[in-house]
């Protein structure tokens, strides 16, 4: 086959390589660079360069990244969301695997069906969604009312749903499920039926079935849907906002009162560089997880 | 007493008979083939032998055990499957030794039992290896050893040659005909491929609509078949529509159409006369541009058709002066530097009148 000119290969790869460049690289940069300066007299960001007694000069600093740390109110929200987007990604799992299984396994003409379902929630917006959750967990809700009078009825004391951190991570769950049913679906779909006569045949019962030979061979499935779960539940902001009350907050609300509210950019960006930092950290390891059990 | 006998087996999809009242009886330490062409049923016969489909009629009795309820994974039959199915994410090695930590093998006996499958099948070092990095014939090897490794009473194959090309199919052939008989465990090889059937079976059952037609020794198949289906299934053959004729005990007169009135053994059946076709064998039609004139050949002169040039033999396809066509083939070694008959030739096509097998409708 003759080789395609070099120019071919910039015209398809050259514009999402723009798009990348200006509105995700170029940001990031300034994002890092506004992690170092100072907040101006009126909230955002001093000048970059300032005249000084030797000249022009950058003004740029530390302070704000020693604030991070001096404070453990700001690590503890990182381990919170840690921990809140660690549990999404559980529960998401545990909740996706026998879906995608199931979807996977079904008639193939049900399968686009199923798997429309899966998806059909994205038809609606995002904060709509949100809010019919305000009112699912809400204290008027039938469900609610109903959990408190069973609570009530075997003498215990009533809960409140709404603006907790359970809350916080059933809408989480609900928001990112089906991020993790889709790559689950496409691994287990592609499973070999005779891997499974195969193990059967030579003596593997139902749970072997599952541990030897379905649950290893759907990692990468496993490892690219827990990265699209956890990742953007780590710094998620409106949902908590909505669902969480002050018990709720997430590293994601802070930084959002960082640039809008306080209007302290500098230490807004510090927050967001770590987020990413954590991110990319997250990301890396699991595809080399990923990459090592396709090995 | 036979380790698996099949008594009026039959599977239906819907009413589709994938599988039509077969009864069998396969002895222990046997090389057993089903043969037939794809459809026949016999991947499906070979599911309800291994677990994977139950039949709805007849029973399966597995050393003089009812199999019928037993799972797969509780049956002591193992199959190498069509694909192989090697588990990717194993390497070698835990591919064959999965089936003993199935059964809670000690580790260090799976070691040592695992190491000697290895060297059975001439794959010793390759252990560590992943099966996406064998050739066809070692993940084959693979397969038959992960599903020997725990010593099943039987063995099915379900066409385990299909993906290799045909110079290692014929060494892998004599293999597993050695591994075979020296560790007597009893195999039932299901093939659509008559040579391969012919070549490694002890017996072979020939199916057709799920029925099985014929049941017996390679050489019977081959040199007796029971009906016009088997005889043109097995190897090559001339069949010759006609009319038997009243004969002697011994020798009989047929009519075949477009060919003439020829001498046939006697089909050794209750019925005297009737309406069939003779089975001929290219291998036993003689041909020359003069043949002896025996009392026992039936001789038609004709015209050489067409040739296939095989390279160890030629086929002429003659057409004798009646209208029909016979196929004679004709070792190269037999007929010198350059001998050939070649299309036009005026030529002489004869059999002894017990070469060919009368076989009624």
């Amino acid at each position: 086959m003759p080789m395609r000119p070099s120019w071919s290969k910039w015209l398809i790869g050259g514009p999402p390589l723009f798009y990348l460049i200006v509105f995700f690289a170029i940001p990031t940069l300034i994002m890092l660079v506004a992690s170092f300066r100072h907040v101006g007299p009126w909230g955002g960001l001093a000048p970059l360069i300032e005249q000084g007694a030797t000249g022009w000069q950058l003004d740029l600093t530390l302070d704000n990244y020693a604030r991070l740390f001096a404070d453990s109110l700001y690590l503890r929200l990182f381990f919170r969301s840690f921990v809140y987007a660690f549990v999404t990604t559980a529960l998401c799992l545990l909740m996706a695997y026998p879906l995608a299984m199931l979807v996977a396994r079904s008639a193939r003409r049900y399968r686009d069906l199923l798997l429309l379902l899966v998806i059909l929630p994205f038809w609606s917006n995002f904060l709509i969604r949100i809010y019919a959750w305000i009112i699912i967990l809400g204290p008027q809700s039938v469900f609610v009312g109903a959990l408190n009078s069973g609570l009530e009825w075997i003498g215990l004391e009533p809960v409140r749903l709404l603006y907790t951190p359970f809350a916080v991570v059933v809408g989480l769950v609900y928001v990112h499920l089906p991020f993790m049913v889709l790559p689950l679906y496409a691994t287990l779909e592609k499973l070999d039926p005779a891997l499974l006569d195969a193990a059967q045949d030579l003596g593997a019962n139902a749970w072997h079935r599952f541990w030897k030979v379905i649950f290893p061979l759907s990692l990468p499935g496993v490892y690219a849907g827990s990265a699209l779960v956890f990742i953007p539940a780590f710094g998620i902001f409106a949902l908590p906002d909505l669902l969480g009350g002050t018990g709720g907050t997430m590293i994601g609300n802070v930084i959002k009162q960082q640039f809008l509210d306080s209007r302290d950019w500098p230490f807004g960006s510090v927050l967001s560089a770590v987020l990413t930092l954590v991110a990319i950290i997250i990301a890396g390891a699991v595809a080399l997880a990923a990459r090592r059990s396709r090995a | 007493m036979a380790l698996l006998e099949l008594r009026n087996v039959t599977r239906r999809f819907g009413d589709f008979r994938a599988v039509d009242d077969v009864t069998l009886s396969i002895e222990s330490g046997e090389f057993f083939t089903l043969l037939g062409p794809s459809g026949c049923g016999k991947t499906t016969l070979l599911r309800v032998v291994a677990g994977f489909d139950t039949a709805d009629t007849g029973s399966v009795v597995l050393d003089g055990r009812d199999m019928s309820g037993i799972a797969p994974e509780a049956r002591d039959v193992h199959t190498v499957f069509q694909s192989y199915a090697l588990f990717p994410h194993m390497s070698v090695a835990d591919n064959i030794a999965f089936p003993l930590r199935m059964a809670k093998v000690p580790a260090a006996q799976i070691r040592d039992r695992v190491e000697e499958a290895l060297e059975d099948v001439h794959l010793t070092g390759m252990g560590q290896r992943f099966p996406s990095e064998l050739s066809g014939g070692q993940r084959q090897r693979v397969a038959v050893a992960r599903a020997l490794i725990s010593r099943p009473k039987l063995l099915l194959l379900d066409e385990p040659l299909a993906a290799l090309d045909a110079k290692l199919k014929e060494r892998v052939q004599l293999e597993l005909i050695n591994l075979q008989k020296e560790i007597g465990i009893t195999f039932i090889y299901v093939t659509h491929d008559q040579s391969e059937a012919l070549a490694l079976s002890d017996r072979i059952a020939v199916m057709k609509d799920g029925r099985v037609e014929q049941v017996d020794e390679p050489s019977r198949i081959y040199g007796f078949p029971k009906n016009r289906f088997v005889a043109d299934f097995i190897g090559h053959c001339n069949l010759l529509e006609g009319r038997l004729q009243a004969g002697t005990e011994s020798l009989c007169e047929a009519v075949l159409d477009k060919v003439g009135a020829i001498k046939v053994a006697h089909p050794d059946k209750g019925v005297a006369t009737g309406h069939g076709v003779l089975a001929l064998r290219p291998e036993n039609v003689a041909i020359g541009r003069t043949l002896p004139d025996e009392p026992e050949m039936n001789l038609f002169s004709g015209r050489v058709q067409d040739l296939l040039y095989l390279g160890d033999v030629t086929v002429y396809i003659v057409e004798v002066e009646g209208g029909g066509r016979l196929e004679a083939l004709l070792p190269n070694h037999r007929s010198g530097q350059a001998t050939f008959y070649q299309p036009g030739d005026e030529v002489t096509v004869g059999w002894r009148f017990d070469a060919g097998h009368f076989l009624f409708d």
